[in-house]
Protein backbone atom coordinates (compact mmCIF):
# COMPACT_ATOMS: atom_id res chain seq x y z
CA UNK A 1 0.00 0.00 0.00
CA UNK A 2 1.38 3.13 -0.74
CA UNK A 3 1.64 6.00 1.30
CA UNK A 4 -0.68 9.17 0.47
CA UNK A 5 2.72 11.44 0.97
CA UNK A 6 4.99 8.67 -1.44
CA UNK A 7 1.86 9.14 -3.80
CA UNK A 8 2.04 13.17 -3.71
CA UNK A 9 5.95 13.25 -3.92
CA UNK A 10 5.39 10.83 -7.23
CA UNK A 11 2.97 13.57 -8.75
CA UNK A 12 4.85 16.09 -7.94
CA UNK A 13 8.04 14.47 -9.74
CA UNK A 14 5.96 14.24 -12.58
CA UNK A 15 5.69 10.38 -12.66
CA UNK A 16 3.23 9.32 -15.32
CA UNK A 17 2.58 6.00 -14.45
CA UNK A 18 1.77 6.95 -11.14
CA UNK A 19 -0.89 9.32 -12.79
CA UNK A 20 -2.53 6.32 -14.84
CA UNK A 21 -2.72 4.30 -11.78
CA UNK A 22 -4.00 7.17 -9.65
CA UNK A 23 -6.68 8.11 -12.48
CA UNK A 24 -7.89 4.45 -12.82
CA UNK A 25 -8.37 3.26 -10.06
CA UNK A 26 -10.44 6.53 -8.52
CA UNK A 27 -12.18 7.41 -11.46
CA UNK A 28 -15.16 5.40 -11.18
CA UNK A 29 -15.95 5.67 -7.85
CA UNK A 30 -15.81 9.45 -9.40
CA UNK A 31 -17.78 9.18 -12.18
CA UNK A 32 -20.81 7.30 -10.03
CA UNK A 33 -20.77 10.60 -7.67
CA UNK A 34 -20.38 13.13 -10.40
CA UNK A 35 -23.34 11.03 -11.88
CA UNK A 36 -25.48 11.80 -8.44
CA UNK A 37 -24.95 15.60 -9.26
CA UNK A 38 -25.70 15.53 -13.20
CA UNK A 39 -27.97 14.30 -16.10
CA UNK A 40 -25.97 12.63 -18.11
CA UNK A 41 -22.91 10.08 -18.14
CA UNK A 42 -21.28 12.38 -20.41
CA UNK A 43 -21.60 15.13 -17.95
CA UNK A 44 -20.34 13.01 -15.41
CA UNK A 45 -17.00 11.92 -17.63
CA UNK A 46 -16.80 15.80 -17.88
CA UNK A 47 -17.12 16.94 -14.30
CA UNK A 48 -14.71 13.77 -13.53
CA UNK A 49 -12.17 15.42 -16.33
CA UNK A 50 -12.58 19.01 -15.11
CA UNK A 51 -11.66 17.68 -11.26
CA UNK A 52 -8.46 15.59 -12.44
CA UNK A 53 -7.31 19.02 -14.41
CA UNK A 54 -7.92 21.02 -11.14
CA UNK A 55 -5.94 18.33 -9.00
CA UNK A 56 -3.29 18.28 -11.77
CA UNK A 57 -2.99 22.17 -11.68
CA UNK A 58 -3.39 22.06 -7.49
CA UNK A 59 -1.47 18.74 -6.37
CA UNK A 60 1.55 21.21 -5.41
CA UNK A 61 -1.29 22.95 -3.08
CA UNK A 62 -2.14 19.78 -1.45
CA UNK A 63 -1.85 19.84 2.18
CA UNK A 64 -1.83 16.18 4.54
CA UNK A 65 -5.11 17.79 6.66
CA UNK A 66 -6.83 15.51 4.59
CA UNK A 67 -6.25 11.90 2.42
CA UNK A 68 -5.62 12.78 -0.52
CA UNK A 69 -8.34 10.91 -1.87
CA UNK A 70 -10.59 13.07 0.31
CA UNK A 71 -9.65 15.90 -1.25
CA UNK A 72 -9.54 14.88 -4.56
CA UNK A 73 -13.19 13.99 -3.88
CA UNK A 74 -13.70 17.43 -2.42
CA UNK A 75 -12.21 19.09 -5.97
CA UNK A 76 -14.86 16.57 -7.58
CA UNK A 77 -18.15 17.92 -5.44
CA UNK A 78 -17.28 21.26 -6.19
CA UNK A 79 -16.66 20.94 -9.60
CA UNK A 80 -19.81 19.03 -10.01
CA UNK A 81 -21.92 21.55 -7.83
CA UNK A 82 -20.89 24.39 -9.93
CA UNK A 83 -21.97 22.09 -13.17
CA UNK A 84 -25.10 20.35 -11.19
CA UNK A 85 -26.26 23.79 -10.47
CA UNK A 86 -25.81 25.10 -13.74
CA UNK A 87 -27.57 22.29 -15.53
CA UNK A 88 -30.73 22.27 -13.63
CA UNK A 89 -30.90 25.71 -11.97
CA UNK A 90 -31.42 24.74 -8.36
CA UNK A 91 -30.89 26.23 -5.42
CA UNK A 92 -26.73 26.14 -4.45
CA UNK A 93 -26.13 23.78 -1.56
CA UNK A 94 -25.72 25.61 1.15
CA UNK A 95 -28.67 27.84 0.75
CA UNK A 96 -31.14 24.54 1.32
CA UNK A 97 -32.09 24.11 4.88
CA UNK A 98 -32.99 20.34 4.69
CA UNK A 99 -36.05 18.81 4.99
CA UNK A 100 -37.59 18.72 8.61
CA UNK A 101 -40.66 16.81 9.95
CA UNK A 102 -41.46 13.20 9.98
CA UNK A 103 -39.66 10.92 6.89
CA UNK A 104 -42.08 8.32 7.31
CA UNK A 105 -45.87 9.20 6.45
CA UNK A 106 -47.83 10.06 9.90
CA UNK A 107 -50.22 7.94 8.29
CA UNK A 108 -48.65 4.70 8.28
CA UNK A 109 -49.02 5.05 12.74
CA UNK A 110 -52.51 5.50 14.98
CA UNK A 111 -53.19 8.89 15.73
CA UNK A 112 -54.96 10.22 18.94
CA UNK A 113 -58.26 8.24 19.74
CA UNK A 114 -56.58 5.00 18.32
CA UNK A 115 -55.85 2.00 20.51
CA UNK A 116 -51.93 2.70 20.26
CA UNK A 117 -50.98 6.48 19.04
CA UNK A 118 -47.62 6.54 17.43
CA UNK A 119 -47.72 2.44 16.99
CA UNK A 120 -48.00 0.96 13.87
CA UNK A 121 -51.21 1.27 12.18
CA UNK A 122 -50.40 -1.80 10.40
CA UNK A 123 -46.76 -3.56 10.39
CA UNK A 124 -44.49 -2.73 7.79
CA UNK A 125 -45.14 -6.39 5.38
CA UNK A 126 -42.56 -8.62 4.91
CA UNK A 127 -40.26 -8.49 2.31
CA UNK A 128 -39.08 -11.95 -0.15
CA UNK A 129 -35.80 -12.98 1.52
CA UNK A 130 -33.38 -13.26 -1.43
CA UNK A 131 -29.86 -15.22 -0.86
CA UNK A 132 -28.16 -12.67 0.77
CA UNK A 133 -26.34 -9.91 -1.78
CA UNK A 134 -27.77 -11.41 -4.89
CA UNK A 135 -30.54 -8.57 -6.13
CA UNK A 136 -32.47 -9.48 -9.10
CA UNK A 137 -32.22 -7.29 -11.97
CA UNK A 138 -35.26 -5.47 -11.41
CA UNK A 139 -34.98 -4.84 -7.99
CA UNK A 140 -31.86 -3.35 -8.90
CA UNK A 141 -33.56 -1.17 -11.66
CA UNK A 142 -36.29 -0.14 -9.16
CA UNK A 143 -33.36 0.76 -6.45
CA UNK A 144 -31.41 2.58 -8.79
CA UNK A 145 -34.60 4.51 -9.98
CA UNK A 146 -35.47 5.30 -6.14
CA UNK A 147 -31.87 6.84 -6.00
CA UNK A 148 -32.45 8.55 -9.10
CA UNK A 149 -35.67 10.20 -7.74
CA UNK A 150 -34.00 11.44 -4.42
CA UNK A 151 -33.38 15.17 -3.96
CA UNK A 152 -29.66 16.18 -5.05
CA UNK A 153 -28.12 16.62 -1.39
CA UNK A 154 -30.15 13.15 -0.42
CA UNK A 155 -28.68 11.08 -3.31
CA UNK A 156 -25.08 12.47 -2.89
CA UNK A 157 -24.69 11.65 0.70
CA UNK A 158 -26.79 8.43 0.08
CA UNK A 159 -24.26 7.14 -2.76
CA UNK A 160 -21.11 8.46 -0.79
CA UNK A 161 -22.38 6.60 2.05
CA UNK A 162 -23.94 3.23 0.99
CA UNK A 163 -23.34 2.72 -2.34
CA UNK A 164 -19.68 3.84 -2.24
CA UNK A 165 -18.61 2.80 1.48
CA UNK A 166 -17.09 6.00 2.48
CA UNK A 167 -17.53 6.57 6.74
CA UNK A 168 -19.71 9.03 7.73
CA UNK A 169 -16.73 11.48 8.86
CA UNK A 170 -15.27 11.05 5.26
CA UNK A 171 -18.26 12.01 3.76
CA UNK A 172 -18.52 15.09 6.10
CA UNK A 173 -15.42 15.71 5.00
CA UNK A 174 -15.71 15.78 1.52
CA UNK A 175 -19.18 17.51 1.47
CA UNK A 176 -18.07 19.96 3.99
CA UNK A 177 -21.09 19.43 6.18
CA UNK A 178 -21.68 18.69 9.97
CA UNK A 179 -22.40 15.16 10.92
CA UNK A 180 -25.83 16.18 12.25
CA UNK A 181 -26.46 17.12 8.60
CA UNK A 182 -24.99 14.43 6.81
CA UNK A 183 -27.21 11.67 8.81
CA UNK A 184 -30.41 13.74 8.29
CA UNK A 185 -29.66 13.95 4.87
CA UNK A 186 -28.90 10.14 4.84
CA UNK A 187 -31.51 9.12 7.02
CA UNK A 188 -34.00 10.96 4.61
CA UNK A 189 -32.51 9.55 1.77
CA UNK A 190 -32.89 5.64 2.81
CA UNK A 191 -35.95 5.92 4.38
CA UNK A 192 -37.19 7.12 0.52
CA UNK A 193 -35.34 4.47 -1.04
CA UNK A 194 -36.99 1.92 1.67
CA UNK A 195 -40.52 3.04 1.24
CA UNK A 196 -40.08 2.58 -2.97
CA UNK A 197 -38.37 -0.56 -2.18
CA UNK A 198 -41.43 -1.28 0.14
CA UNK A 199 -43.92 -0.20 -2.57
CA UNK A 200 -42.25 -2.53 -5.09
CA UNK A 201 -42.29 -5.24 -3.28
CA UNK A 202 -45.92 -5.04 -2.66
CA UNK A 203 -47.07 -4.37 -6.33
CA UNK A 204 -44.93 -7.63 -7.30
CA UNK A 205 -46.78 -9.48 -4.35
CA UNK A 206 -50.06 -8.60 -5.40
CA UNK A 207 -49.66 -9.33 -9.31
CA UNK A 208 -48.33 -12.67 -8.43
CA UNK B 1 -40.60 5.05 23.24
CA UNK B 2 -43.20 4.77 20.43
CA UNK B 3 -42.54 3.40 16.77
CA UNK B 4 -43.05 7.07 15.08
CA UNK B 5 -40.04 8.30 17.54
CA UNK B 6 -37.99 5.12 16.46
CA UNK B 7 -38.16 5.19 12.62
CA UNK B 8 -36.40 8.84 13.31
CA UNK B 9 -33.90 7.35 14.91
CA UNK B 10 -32.87 4.31 12.59
CA UNK B 11 -29.78 5.94 10.91
CA UNK B 12 -28.20 6.96 13.90
CA UNK B 13 -28.97 4.10 15.83
CA UNK B 14 -27.12 2.13 12.87
CA UNK B 15 -23.80 4.33 12.89
CA UNK B 16 -23.37 4.39 16.79
CA UNK B 17 -24.28 7.69 16.95
CA UNK B 18 -27.24 7.38 19.67
CA UNK B 19 -26.53 8.63 23.43
CA UNK B 20 -26.50 5.74 25.81
CA UNK B 21 -29.77 6.24 27.08
CA UNK B 22 -31.62 6.71 23.33
CA UNK B 23 -29.85 3.53 22.78
CA UNK B 24 -31.31 1.69 25.39
CA UNK B 25 -34.56 3.10 24.83
CA UNK B 26 -34.29 1.34 21.02
CA UNK B 27 -33.12 -1.93 22.25
CA UNK B 28 -36.26 -1.87 24.67
CA UNK B 29 -38.54 -0.95 22.26
CA UNK B 30 -37.49 -3.15 19.30
CA UNK B 31 -37.53 -5.98 21.87
CA UNK B 32 -41.39 -5.82 21.95
CA UNK B 33 -41.85 -4.29 18.77
CA UNK B 34 -42.48 -6.71 15.65
CA UNK B 35 -43.45 -3.91 13.27
CA UNK B 36 -40.37 -2.06 14.29
CA UNK B 37 -38.04 -5.02 14.17
CA UNK B 38 -39.51 -5.83 11.07
CA UNK B 39 -38.38 -1.86 9.67
CA UNK B 40 -35.06 -1.93 11.13
CA UNK B 41 -34.64 -5.59 8.92
CA UNK B 42 -35.88 -3.81 6.21
CA UNK B 43 -33.51 -0.22 6.53
CA UNK B 44 -30.91 -2.66 6.54
CA UNK B 45 -31.42 -4.60 3.83
CA UNK B 46 -31.65 -1.59 1.76
CA UNK B 47 -28.42 -0.01 3.14
CA UNK B 48 -26.79 -3.55 2.34
CA UNK B 49 -28.41 -4.01 -1.43
CA UNK B 50 -27.37 -0.06 -2.19
CA UNK B 51 -23.69 -1.57 -1.76
CA UNK B 52 -24.16 -4.14 -3.72
CA UNK B 53 -25.69 -2.33 -6.88
CA UNK B 54 -24.26 -3.69 -10.39
CA UNK B 55 -23.00 -1.21 -12.46
CA UNK B 56 -25.38 -0.21 -14.93
CA UNK B 57 -22.95 2.19 -17.07
CA UNK B 58 -19.36 1.12 -18.29
CA UNK B 59 -17.46 3.09 -15.35
CA UNK B 60 -14.56 3.99 -17.21
CA UNK B 61 -13.28 6.99 -18.54
CA UNK B 62 -13.60 7.64 -22.18
CA UNK B 63 -10.23 6.93 -23.91
CA UNK B 64 -9.91 10.37 -25.34
CA UNK B 65 -10.61 12.01 -21.84
CA UNK B 66 -7.99 9.91 -20.05
CA UNK B 67 -5.54 10.36 -22.86
CA UNK B 68 -6.26 14.64 -22.27
CA UNK B 69 -5.52 14.04 -18.66
CA UNK B 70 -2.13 12.16 -19.03
CA UNK B 71 -1.33 15.20 -21.61
CA UNK B 72 -1.98 17.72 -19.26
CA UNK B 73 -0.12 15.96 -16.68
CA UNK B 74 2.89 16.25 -18.90
CA UNK B 75 2.54 19.71 -19.53
CA UNK B 76 2.46 20.49 -16.06
CA UNK B 77 5.56 18.40 -15.30
CA UNK B 78 7.66 20.00 -17.84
Amino acid sequence: MVTDDELVTSLLAGDEACFAQVVDAWSPGMLRVARAFVATQESAAEVVQDAWLAVIEGIDRFESRSSLKTWVYRILVNTAKRRGTRESKVLPWSSVVPDSGPTVDPADFQGQGEPYPGHWRAFPQPWPTPEQHTLTRETAAHLRAAVDRLPERQRVVLVLRDVEGYEAEEVCSILEITPANQRVLLHRARTSVRQELAGYFESTEVTR
Amino acid sequence: MNCTEFVELVTAFLDGALPEEDEHRVTEHLSGCDGCTTYLAQFRTTVDQLGHLPEDDVLALPATTRDNLMAAFRRKGV
